[in-house]
């Protein structure tokens, strides 16, 4: 018996000592291999930040309820499977005071989310002023039209999003005509507001990086904000998250973040391309109207 | 016409005659087309709603196929958001809701003592009309099926975006389920309210019927909102209103409203009576009464109530004020407190048992352990700064395949391996169903766990493909890898069915050793369900009755019936 029962309780260490060094192998790599599969982008503006902020407190608390909830489940079924000789089923009806227990446990859980969730409300939907070194002190692309202006007294970059069929286009402010397609161009250090509609059916505004969705829908203004530091300029991708029509998986989008001296000289070039393709455009209505071709 | 009778001992004065052995008349497909008896609609229903089923499913691997890989081409653009749009619309409309109808039609007036439903032409009526819906709709793939999905969102549902008869099939697949479901609701109502055993007071009501009822009170609230939504919508775009027009006065966000006032408590009709089944089933192969019989029912009271509170949380990303949103949010988590009291109760119900696997307690037992992911994802979803980045990805398409496929499927499926023997008179094979059971589970998780990785990557849900940027293409692999294993187990339950249907062990009246009524009689029931109903003394009638067989003052022929013994 021994001679036999000895080898068994060897693999079973054995077996015991590999699934802890897997475990705790896992929860080494984890931070670094699994923060990206567990968490929301984040990295590109501080609403980002904070959501993810919430949304990892949220889920260290989420952890711990479901290692209780499948621990005790899976204990109470290895543990109290039917045996031949095992002991009879206890009778228990209920237990006041435990059931009382969780229900106030889990309640005290809530609560505890909502004063989080309220404490990071105000950095996530108040948009901060801009930085010193930002676009800020360039009047121009100041905005006169913000509800209410922000804390430090900076002016932000405001944005006209327009969704349509299968496209985003963006109307910079200014008194001469400037925007964009597909390819929003953005200055770091700068806070930028945009106010997102849509002039067909509902899109969504998305760039994960930069912060959450806002619906675009028709006959409605919705907003949101992002300001991304300087030092990280680049490109942040994204699409539209609201199902609007055979190629809604195309309707992609792409927030190119630039310095804001390289900001100011796109500007001045695509203003100068806007204002050339315009007049190239009056020409050729002048010269097909002479010809008959146009009223 | 020969009745044989098993007199126990005198009970109160009269014998009783408990086994009925007159043959239900064989009439072939004209008896069922015409019957009237709860048990065949009940059968009906089933058959109806798992060939729906298998059809969504199908639909479902197309479009795994599909998003395999970056840039899939299996199928068009057009035919992906048709896809998308079937599956929803089949899973909710044709296949969730109305089996919990065919297991209430079946069950109900078994668990509660009564020959029928109170009203049986209206329910034959609901049956062929939730028939007729379906194949309406399906029809609409014979010419342009709708593609805006099963939310059905407006402007793009609107004339000018949509413009061929799909979305008219599906108004009128929900008008014809939705009026299928009123009728059935309100029978549920009047046979539960009117026609319980003598004794089955309010608290001695089977948890089953609790959660029909409960389940029936819901549609009644909720089916009018999308009725009404439903003929707005037909109106803007035959009529030339403009409900949901901007350009007319009017407003999309109203379609949402409308809809999602429906459309959450649809999601706790879908949910509730899975959960019944649940509260049915742990406590026969535990061994042990169920913990907390009146914290449960009180639970799914308030769940119910919550439910019709908690609507803009799906419009969190819509232009609404903050301190609308804070509320929704609010109601929300309410909901996970009652919820949590019946993952506890279910646990401390197993807790302590003598656990019997079955295959029906493995499907049951495994209710608690994938809703509480849902749960758990519905609470982060929950949090609208949260949501901002959630809502509309794949996060959310785990998040309600949890909450539906491993709360609300998993109990169909627990109810379907525990009631057969009572509807076939004969035992679905253990070996077949344990192999289904855990070929599903590994399948299900392995489809949907990596899903929420994609959506925190930043995967839109309803996209025909993405793009290799995304670096989404392994989660979406294991998904496609993970969806086929779960058919393959659904497809053996399905072989299960159909053999065991001709040649399953016979069953025997009681083969669980249940606690409720419908094990008092034979399997199948005959056509009249019971000669005389006992008198019901607490909420597990068939453990008293044992017990009086035990102590020799009924006669054990009431309650076991040796597959031997069967007339034929």
């Amino acid at each position: 018996m021994m001679r036999r029962a000895l080898p068994r309780r060897r693999t079973r260490l054995v077996l015991l000592a590999a699934l802890a060094a897997v475990a705790i192998a896992l929860l080494v790599a984890a931070p670094g291999a699994f923060a990206d599969a567990l968490t929301p982008e984040s990295g590109g503006s501080p609403n980002a930040d904070d959501i993810d902020t919430i949304y990892k407190i949220t889920l260290y608390v989420a952890i711990v309820i479901f290692l209780i909830v499948e621990g005790t489940l899976i204990w109470s079924l290895v543990r109290h499977r039917a045996r031949r000789g095992g002991p009879e089923a206890a009778q228990i009806r209920g237990n006041t005071p435990l059931e009382l227990g969780w229900t106030i446990g889990a309640a005290l859980i809530l609560v505890v989310l909502t004063v989080v969730t309220f404490v990071y409300l105000g950095d996530i939907k108040n948009p901060p002023p801009s930085d010193p070194d930002g676009l800020a002190s360039q009047a121009e692309f100041a905005s006169v039209d913000q509800p209410a202006p922000p804390a430090g007294g900076g002016p932000y970059l405001n944005i006209q999003v327009n969704g349509r069929q299968y496209l985003w286009r963006y109307d910079y402010p200014g008194d001469e005509q400037l925007f964009s397609y597909y390819e929003m161009v953005v200055p770091t250090g700068t806070t930028v507001t945009l106010d997102v509609r849509a002039s067909d059916v509902i899109h969504s505004w998305w760039i994960p990086k930069l912060g959450g969705k806002v619906d675009g829908v028709p006959g409605h203004v919705n907003k949101t904000w992002f300001k991304i530091p300087r030092g990280k300029e680049g490109t942040y991708i994204g699409q539209c998250a609201e199902l609007c029509g055979i190629n809604h998986a195309d309707m992609r989008a792409k927030v190119r973040a630039v310095t804001p001296e390289q900001f100011t000289s796109w500007a001045m070039k695509t203003r100068e391309d806007i204002r050339r393709a315009g007049a190239a455009l009056g020409a050729q209505r002048k010269q097909r109207a002479k010809e008959g071709e146009l009223e | 016409v020969e009745a044989r009778s098993l007199t126990g001992r005198d009970l109160g004065g009269s014998p009783e005659i408990v086994l009925h052995a007159r043959r239900e008349r064989q009439g072939g497909w004209l008896d069922w087309l015409t019957t009237t008896d709860h048990k065949k609609i009940g059968i009906m229903y089933l058959f109806a709603t798992f060939v729906f089923f298998i059809i969504g499913g199908a639909e479902a691997l197309v479009m795994r196929l599909q998003l395999a890989q970056p840039n899939g081409t299996v199928v068009t653009p057009e035919t992906y958001n048709g896809l998308v749009t079937m599956h929803g619309t089949t899973m909710i409309f044709l296949f969730v809701v109305p089996v919990l109808a065919g297991f209430g039609n079946y069950l109900i007036p078994l668990m509660i003592g009564a020959r029928d439903m109170a009203f049986p032409r209206l329910n034959a009526l609901s049956f062929w009309l939730l028939l007729f819906g379906g194949m309406a709709f399906y029809t609409s793939i014979f010419f342009d099926p709708p593609r805006a999905g099963w939310t059905m969102y407006a402007p793009l549902s609107d004339d000018s975006y949509s413009p061929t008869g799909g979305v008219d099939a599906w108004i009128f697949l929900i008008h014809l389920t939705g009026i299928s479901s009123l009728m059935g609701a309100i029978n549920f109502v009047a046979t539960i309210q009117n026609m319980r055993a003598k004794g089955m007071s309010w608290s001695r009501m089977p948890l089953f019927a609790w959660t029909i009822l409960v389940y029936s009170y819901l549609l009644i609230i909720a089916l009018p909102a999308v009725a009404t939504a439903v003929t707005m919508l037909l109106t803007d775009r035959h009529f030339g209103t403009a409900f949901f027009d901007p350009t007319g006065g009017g407003d999309p966000l109203l379609w949402q409203h409308l809809f999602w006032f429906f459309g959450h408590p649809e999601v706790y009709i879908m949910v509730l009576p899975a959960f019944g089944m649940v509260s049915e089933i742990l406590p026969v192969f535990s061994g042990k009464p169920i913990f907390g019989y009146k914290a449960i029912a009180a639970s799914t009271v308030a769940i119910a109530f919550l439910s019709l509170l908690v609507w803009v949380h799906h419009m969190f990303a819509t232009p609404t004020a903050t301190v609308v949103l804070a509320f929704f949010m609010l109601s929300s988590f309410t909901i996970a407190v009652p919820t949590g009291i019946k993952i506890f109760n279910w646990i401390a119900t197993l807790w302590r048992g003598q656990i019997v696997f079955k295959t029906p307690l493995m499907f049951a037992a495994a209710v608690p352990a994938l809703f509480v992911v849902g749960g758990i994802s519905g609470v982060i979803l929950a949090i609208f700064p949260v949501d901002w980045q959630l809502t509309d990805t794949y996060f959310v398409v785990a998040h309600l395949h949890y909450v539906l496929f491993g709360g609300s499927v998993f109990g169909i499926f627990a109810g379907l391996y525990y009631w057969f023997p009572k509807m076939s008179g004969r035992m679905l094979s253990e070996s077949l169903g344990k192999t289904s059971f855990w070929t599903m589970f590994v399948g299900f998780n392995l489809t949907f766990l990596v899903q929420h990785s994609a959506g925190l990557s930043g995967m839109p849900r309803r996209i025909y493909d993405y793009s290799s940027d995304l670096h989404v293409g392994t989660y979406n692999l294991i998904s496609t890898i993970g969806s086929f294993i779960l058919g393959a187990g659904v497809l053996l339950t399905v072989i299960n069915v159909l053999y065991s249907v001709k040649h399953g062990k016979r069953a025997g009246n009681d083969p669980w050793k249940g606690n409720t009524l419908e094990w008092f009689t034979q399997s199948p029931p005959p056509v009249n369900n019971f000669d005389v109903i006992p008198r019901i003394r607490s909420v597990e009638p068939m453990k008293d009755i044992r017990r009086e067989v035990s102590a020799g003052v009924r006669a054990a022929e009431t309650v076991s019936q040796p597959a031997a013994a069967r007339s034929v």
